[in-house]
């Protein structure tokens, strides 16, 4: 038994009684990673010195001994598209070149004031674009359980560091599943918070009607304190909702008498690999005998959904990255004239996935085909949303397989642009 | 096919990207296929549906007019790829 397999709220336990100092806790980590990393290789950046620096302060809070946050003192693994005040942000792009923020992103700051310790940047799909975090610009990570196989994507770097006992929390970022697919790929616990609960303040843009920050750790109670850590409203972010965050952790009672869950009959569907289908099923059944109501429900434009998100997302994307120009930071490139620079640029510094769904965003947004497809995927979109309105009329809570397969093998889905 | 070459130049040209010519192949080829599965989205009648436009209705979110950040030109220069003192310095804009 190593600290570092300790989860939040008993590493946090433990802090307040003086049984272990977050130095300790701190070393523990990264002897984990030293001991780890060049197999999994999850982390693109190490914080080592700052960590240990901001875990002796821990110390002398915890010393102190006035009600201290859950999270002080606490080792945190960041998704490399947060900034982060002086320490390296790549995105797991090349463009960024040696890019250093100016500023810490508000989640950043809000887990830095409560006392955490930053234990550095982890890998994720160039810009967040994939699932399996194969399309970093830098190199691969590999799941945890199986060296073989995927970690999942975007957060694939975050959810196999959590799962190696790398850090003992992550903050990681979901669109499209990119939290809570490589979460159920590493076997971890993985939140995407409802849109607006959480500020998206110096989160990297890729599509920012869909970006939401959330926590992905290591059992339920610690995605629920690392919530409360995070949510809120922020000026920074205008989409933030002004709405009061609840004590998650204070909910979790383990009382679900009566709770309705809806199942929607679409996420069940054939190519689905036979053992989710059983597992999926079996917590089902588990709920159900807790005192849980069950009901099949139904989501009828789900099998719409991946074709909406494609456009839209792509589309957003296509506008969000068009900063990426090389005039006021990340790579320029050597060419004759204004145009030829921004273009080199852009061409040597995104990768193949990016550059692809570049393509597509513009093109669905380009006169002529705006309304075929662009505004065609909203409207699609409205239906969808009204589907979760129709259903959440019916019931508390939807219950779905996080993804139809378990983690896949490296390379195995790299040929399929979809 | 839905796409030609010439239209794959075009948004690349739209979209600041250099294309090489296997890459201008390859893309059309791709971003065909992929506008293909996209027209499943053409088996629901919208006629009268709105387009979506935000998950939870949001109202203008209004500020006072007042600096609230630090100045900070040096941490932000920092990362220019040329700067001369405290101005980014960029290739000819206009001619």
């Amino acid at each position: 038994m190593t600290l570092a397999q300790l989860t939040l709220h008993e590493a946090s336990d433990k802090l307040r009684k003086r049984e272990i100092s977050s130095v300790e806790l701190t070393e523990a980590v990264f002897q984990r990673i030293a001991d780890t990393d060049d197999k999994i290789r999850a982390y693109l950046i190490l914080a080592r010195d700052a960590a240990l620096e901001r875990a002796k302060r821990a110390d002398e809070k915890l010393k102190q001994g006035t009600d201290p946050a859950p999270l002080l003192g606490i080792p945190i693994a960041l998704k490399d598209n947060f900034l982060t005040k002086g320490l390296r942000t790549t995105c797991a792009s090349k463009i960024l070149g040696d890019f250093m923020p100016p500023y810490d992103a508000t989640t950043v700051e809000k887990v830095l004031a409560a006392g955490a310790v930053i234990t550095g940047k982890t890998n994720l799909d160039e810009f967040a674009m994939g699932s399996s975090a194969e399309n970093s610009a830098f190199f691969p990570t590999r799941n945890p359980w199986n060296l073989e196989r995927i970690p999942g994507g975007s957060s694939g770097g975050a959810a196999a560091a959590v799962a190696a006992d790398e850090c003992i929390a992550a903050l990681g970022t979901d669109t499209g599943g990119s939290i809570r697919q490589p979460a159920a790929c590493c076997g971890i616990v993985g939140l995407k918070p409802t849109y607006g609960r959480v500020s998206r303040y110096g989160i990297i843009a890729f599509a920012s009607s869909m970006d939401q920050v959330g926590p992905m750790t290591k059992d339920v109670r610690d995605s629920a304190l690392l919530l409360e850590a995070i949510a809120g409203r922020d000026p920074g972010d205008s989409t933030s909702a002004d709405l009061t965050v609840p004590r998650y952790s204070e909910m979790l009672t383990g009382e679900i008498k009566g709770l309705r869950l809806g199942i929607p009959k679409e996420y069940f569907v054939s190519g689905m690999q036979p053992e989710v289908e059983q597992a999926v099923r079996g917590a089902i059944g588990e709920l159900e005998k807790h005192g849980a109501i069950i009901e099949e429900i139904s989501l009828p434009h789900t099998e719409y959904a991946v074709a909406v998100y494609y456009i839209v997302a792509t589309a957003e994307a296509s506008s969000n990255l068009a900063r990426y120009d090389g005039m006021r930071y990340g790579r320029r490139a050597a060419a004759k004239d204004l145009t030829e620079t921004y273009m080199i640029s852009r061409d040597e510094g995104f990768g193949a996935e990016v550059k692809r769904r570049i393509m597509l965003g513009t093109y669905a947004l380009s006169a002529g085909y705006y309304d075929a497809y662009y505004l065609k995927a909203q409207r699609v979109r409205t239906l969808i949303k009204r589907d979760f309105d129709a259903a959440f009329q019916r019931c508390d809570v939807i219950l779905t397989p996080t993804a139809p397969t378990t983690a896949f093998k490296l390379g195995e889905k790299t040929q399929d642009p979809l | 096919m839905k796409l030609t070459r010439e239209e794959v130049q075009q948004v690349a040209l739209l979209a600041r990207l250099r294309l090489t010519p296997e890459e201008e192949v390859r893309l059309t080829e791709q971003l065909d296929s992929i506008l293909g599965y996209m027209d499943k989205l053409n088996q629901i009648d919208t006629a009268d549906v709105e387009p979506f436009s935000h998950a939870v209705n949001i109202e203008n979110t209004l500020r006072e007019d007042r600096v609230t950040n630090q100045p900070n030109a040096d941490a932000l220069l920092a990362n220019a790829p040329d700067r001369d003192a405290t101005f980014f310095k960029v290739p000819k804009i206009i001619e």
